[in-house]
């Protein structure tokens, strides 16, 4: 299995345009065989990294290398990396099956061995048998495949894909988004997959580096960057997310009048974020207890919006701030009505103070 | 600066001095790397460039210098001196002047409404007309040049049958003289009139006229409130290539104006073919190269160049 | 009997449409009538016909039987396409021509296609500045060109070579191929170009078995456009090439401005011949963007 992939080593890579940094001074550890996410909003950097592993992007500074071999300075013939566009850029004059030999005819391999192994990319991805029809023939779910064979074909330790699915409709996306992942696990080379859907970061990955403005927010298991982000723009970035401004001081977390427990002992005094998740709320009767060791808050019901499978009961607390709830859809109390909001201790996330992005 | 690869540029990248940018490993090596893509390009351009430069570029600076150099070998401006003082000159500049507005004019009245009919005409249709439009841009200059002299004549086409149709009873000078030079002219140069116009019409989204009728326009003020500045710059493109091209015209203005139409390129050919005087004509070449370059560099505060360069006025 | 649903005096809108004239429908989303633009058509086709018309008569001009060009001709002879054929010297000069203007083609496609892919590829810091340089030949009137030319030909004993022609024709015809090409390019999806490499193509193999298959019709009509530019190039041709070595054109030039030989009738037949083929050609291969 070690032999299927590489490890990636980014050391203070660094791009700048102008005054701008693209980005800055990025170190990141990719293990071998790791599916890995690098999430962001656009102009992030993201892209840029991902051109930068492929070799399109020459960054001013800094180390990359696949295993032990320093990779920077090579061009992107020489790196045998697998990628994947987002606009799958096949060749039209070529057959599918021209298409995804291609790599192998570049590497002098036998053209018998090329049909051979061609056909059997193909059927990897579930085309066994599509080799003579032409690109135009195909619908986008199939040429994405084509670009998939294509790029696995030659057996990469290392593949890279750009926001490969967001050219599809949001069903076969979701469905792509499992054959991709049980392909990794097959093959088991090393992944880097760049998207700006958290969503798609979160089903996929081993691991998600959150990148804004050229630097990393967060790298860290999907659980880890959904349930306790680093941050106010990680917190934001993914799931939808309330903050309230507390304080800590003498070790005592205090939102208002009311002290909060943490399940990590509380950083040092100051003003701090709390950052509440609307879905780990519960909602309880008015002077209720929650049974546990969980943070309760009261509150007042304002509204209720009906989304489907869940709704969003819009409440406020008593010094005025707004939150959100989400629970289910069952009948709910009436708007007027007085609450209180339990939340585990284990969802009391407290982050550095930050002005909204 | 448009890198290869996909970065769409940054949009918050953070900013900061560049400070100790050095102490990142690899800088070196990574300029370096830069530095032969960069030539290995550069290469690819040399040869073009290099037969350009040997070919025109060289030439072309050769009689700059021969501009300045007097009868007798030494330096002096007595050729730019003479083209100060001497009427003949002046009366050659008007003339080039004369025909290169006059026929740039009539391009422009005769090539609008033809490239607004082609862009209004559904695309394959218009594919088809372009033909007729193409065909005599790379017919052979001297053909058409021909053809209108064979029609112009005392003797020729038009003369034997309007005297034949009774229409007039002499045969009307259309040839050798300025009618005729810029009858020939203005045939020469309408498609680059009508080429530019057509794009920059073709790709005017017709949801503005729409819009302008919704809100009251009558057909004709959203014509000319709307239509006609959004094509003002394939207008000024059209106009432009064809003042320019008019300015050093030769061919057709010898053959058509018969020796009367005389124009600063007709002055130079002479000046070489007959007179031998390499200084007066390298200066006179000077001043249309000059005179050119300056309307092209007004003309590109005006215009987008890009337009002609290739990419389309996206307004 | 009336068909159900509809009442007495009704009439279906699609009916009433076909029964309108084509100068009462409406041309245009503001309403604007086929009528009321008449004007339009008939000067837009007038122009049309003007830009045709005075090269196709030449055509049959050239059939004309008797010593003067007549139109329509009295007699049909193919007289002047006999004296046109036996000519030593028309024949040379055509000769010359069509080596010259291959040779153009052969040399200036490639340089002009390698200059306008390297310009488009690169991030060179002077990209503009260098296609500036590469286009000025269409933008440096040729009359000074053709005497610049002459000159340093003179120095470089080139006058009157082929050799020499063909130089100065290939220098005239790069900006056009760079144009045709360039645009090409420019609608071109490079990253196919960078699949390629990623798959472990080189740049070099990138270009030729990705890039060039596909912009391979506008590289052709480069070199169609560039074979054009040569034959019909007269300016240069005039200074430039003479003796066993002049050119067609040169000679046109020089008998129209003596008188009018018919002969030149029907080459000029022949050149709209050759010219008509070639630019149909170019037009109807793949799919051309133009200038």
């Amino acid at each position: 299995m070690s032999n299927a992939s590489l490890p990636i080593s980014v050391s203070q890579i660094t791009k700048r345009y102008g005054k701008v940094f693209a980005l800055d001074h990025v170190d990141l550890e990719i293990r071998s065989g790791e599916f890995m996410t690098l999430l962001g909003p656009s102009g992030s950097g993201k892209t840029t990294l991902l051109t930068v592993l492929a070799g399109f992007t020459r960054p001013d500074g800094g180390s990359l290398k696949f295993g032990d071999a320093e990779m920077v300075c090579v061009p992107p013939h020489k790196r045998d990396v697998g990628m994947v566009f987002q606009n799958y850029a096949l060749f039209p004059h070529m057959s599918v099956a021209d298409n995804v030999g291609f790599p192998l005819k570049l590497r002098r391999v036998k053209p018998a061995e090329i049909a051979q192994r061609a056909e059997r990319a193909l059927e990897m991805v579930r085309l066994g048998g599509y080799g003579g029809r032409g690109v135009e023939q195909l619908s986008g779910g199939q040429r994405q495949r084509v670009a998939l064979a294509r790029a696995i074909v030659f057996e990469p330790r290392i593949m890279l894909m750009d926001e490969p699915l967001s050219a599809l409709d949001k069903q076969l996306r979701e469905h792509m988004q499992i054959e991709l992942r049980q392909l990794h696990d097959k093959l088991g080379m090393t992944t880097v997959y760049v998207t700006h859907d958290q969503r798609e970061a979160l089903t996929m990955s081993d691991r998600i580096a959150v990148i804004n403005s050229g630097r990393i927010m967060q790298l860290d298991t999907p659980r880890a960057i959904y349930e306790r982000p680093k941050n106010r723009f990680v917190a934001e970035f993914i799931g939808e997310s309330t903050f309230l401004p507390v304080t800590v001081a003498q070790g005592r977390v205090r939102l208002g009048e009311q002290t909060l427990r943490t399940a990590t002992p509380p950083p040092a005094d100051g003003q701090r974020l709390l950052m509440l998740r609307p879905e780990r709320l519960r909602m309880l009767g008015a002077g209720e207890a929650a049974g546990d060791a969980s943070n309760c808050i009261d509150a007042t019901l304002v509204a209720t919006v009906y989304q489907g499978d869940s709704s969003l009961f819009q409440v406020v607390l008593g010094d005025g701030t707004a939150l959100s709830v989400r629970g289910a859809s069952a009948a709910g109390p009436a708007p007027g009505a007085l609450l209180r909001l339990a939340v585990n201790v284990e969802d009391t996330v407290l982050l550095a103070m930050e002005p909204a992005a | 600066m448009n890198p290869l690869g996909h970065a769409r540029g940054p949009t918050q990248g953070a900013q900061r001095e560049s400070g100790a940018e050095d102490a990142l490993p690899n800088v070196q090596a990574l300029r370096r790397t830069d530095l032969f893509e960069r030539l290995g390009l550069l290469a690819l351009v040399a040869p073009a460039l290099l037969l350009i430069l040997v070919t025109m570029l060289l030439p072309v600076g050769w009689l700059f210098y021969l501009s300045l150099l007097s009868d007798q070998g030494t330096f002096s401006l007595e050729h730019y001196q003479r083209m100060w003082e001497q009427p003949s000159y002046a009366r050659t500049f008007w003339t080039t002047f004369q025909v290169s507005f006059l026929s740039t004019a009539i391009c422009i009245a005769l090539g609008y409404p033809l490239a607004y009919f082609l862009s209004e005409i559904p695309k394959r249709a218009a594919n088809l007309c372009m033909i007729a439009v193409l065909l005599p841009l790379w017919t052979s200059l001297l053909v058409r040049t021909y053809a209108w002299l064979v029609l112009l004549q005392r003797r020729g086409l038009i003369n034997n049958w309007g005297i034949e149709l009774g229409l007039w009873d002499e045969p009307l000078a259309l040839v050798h003289n300025l009618t005729g030079t810029l009858i020939g002219t203005v045939h020469v140069m309408l498609p680059f009139m009508v080429l530019p116009l057509y794009s920059a019409m073709r790709s005017i989204d017709r949801n503005y006229l729409r819009a302008a009728a919704n809100l009251g326009a009558s057909p004709l003020r959203s014509f000319w409130t709307v239509f006609v500045p959004l094509a003002m710059p394939g207008l000024l493109t059209g106009a432009l290539i064809v003042f320019i091209l008019c300015l050093g015209f030769y061919i057709t203005p010898a053959v058509l104006g018969g020796g009367k139409v005389i124009m600063v390129s007709s002055r130079i050919a002479n000046d070489i073919e007959i007179f031998f005087n390499w200084g007066a004509a390298s200066a006179l070449g000077v001043v249309l190269l000059v005179v050119t370059a300056l309307i092209i560099l007004a003309a590109a505060r005006l215009v987008r160049l890009d337009g002609v360069l290739g990419g389309r006025e996206r307004v | 009997m009336t068909t159900p649903g509809r009442s007495e005096g009704e009439i279906p809108i699609a009916q009433a449409a076909a029964r309108t004239s084509w100068f009462r429908r409406a041309a245009t989303d503001t309403q604007i009538t086929h009528g009321a633009r008449l004007w339009l058509y008939a000067l837009a086709t007038t122009v049309l016909l003007l830009l045709m018309l005075p090269t196709l008569l030449v055509i049959p001009m050239s059939f004309s039987g008797s010593q003067y060009l007549e139109f329509p001709p009295r007699q049909w002879s193919l007289r002047w396409y006999q004296s046109y054929f036996d000519s030593t010297a028309w024949m040379q000069a055509t000769s010359t021509s069509l080596k010259a203007a291959f040779l153009t083609a052969l040399i200036s496609t490639p340089l002009a296609t390698m200059a306008a892919y390297g310009l488009h590829a690169s991030r060179l810091r002077h990209a503009n500045l260098l296609t500036m340089l590469l286009l000025a030949p269409m933008v440096v009137p040729v009359i000074l060109i053709g005497i610049g030319v002459f000159y340093s030909y003179v120095k470089l004993k080139l006058v009157n070579t082929l050799l020499g022609l063909v130089l100065a024709h290939s220098m005239l015809a790069i900006p056009v191929v760079m144009l045709v090409v360039g645009s090409a390019l420019r609608s071109f999806d490079m990253d196919q170009a960078r699949v390629a490499r990623s798959l472990g193509a080189s740049p070099i193999q990138a270009f030729l078995q990705v890039t060039l298959p596909q912009i391979r019709f506008s590289v052709i009509t480069g070199a169609v456009l560039a074979f054009l530019t040569s034959f019909d190039e007269i300016i240069v041709s005039l200074f430039v090439s003479g003796g066993d070595n002049s050119t067609l054109t040169r000679n046109m030039f020089n008998a129209l401005r003596d008188q009018v030989d018919p002969t030149i009738a029907a080459i000029s037949t022949i050149i709209v011949a050759i010219t008509t083929l070639l630019v149909v050609f170019t037009q109807f291969i793949g799919n051309p963007k133009k200038d």
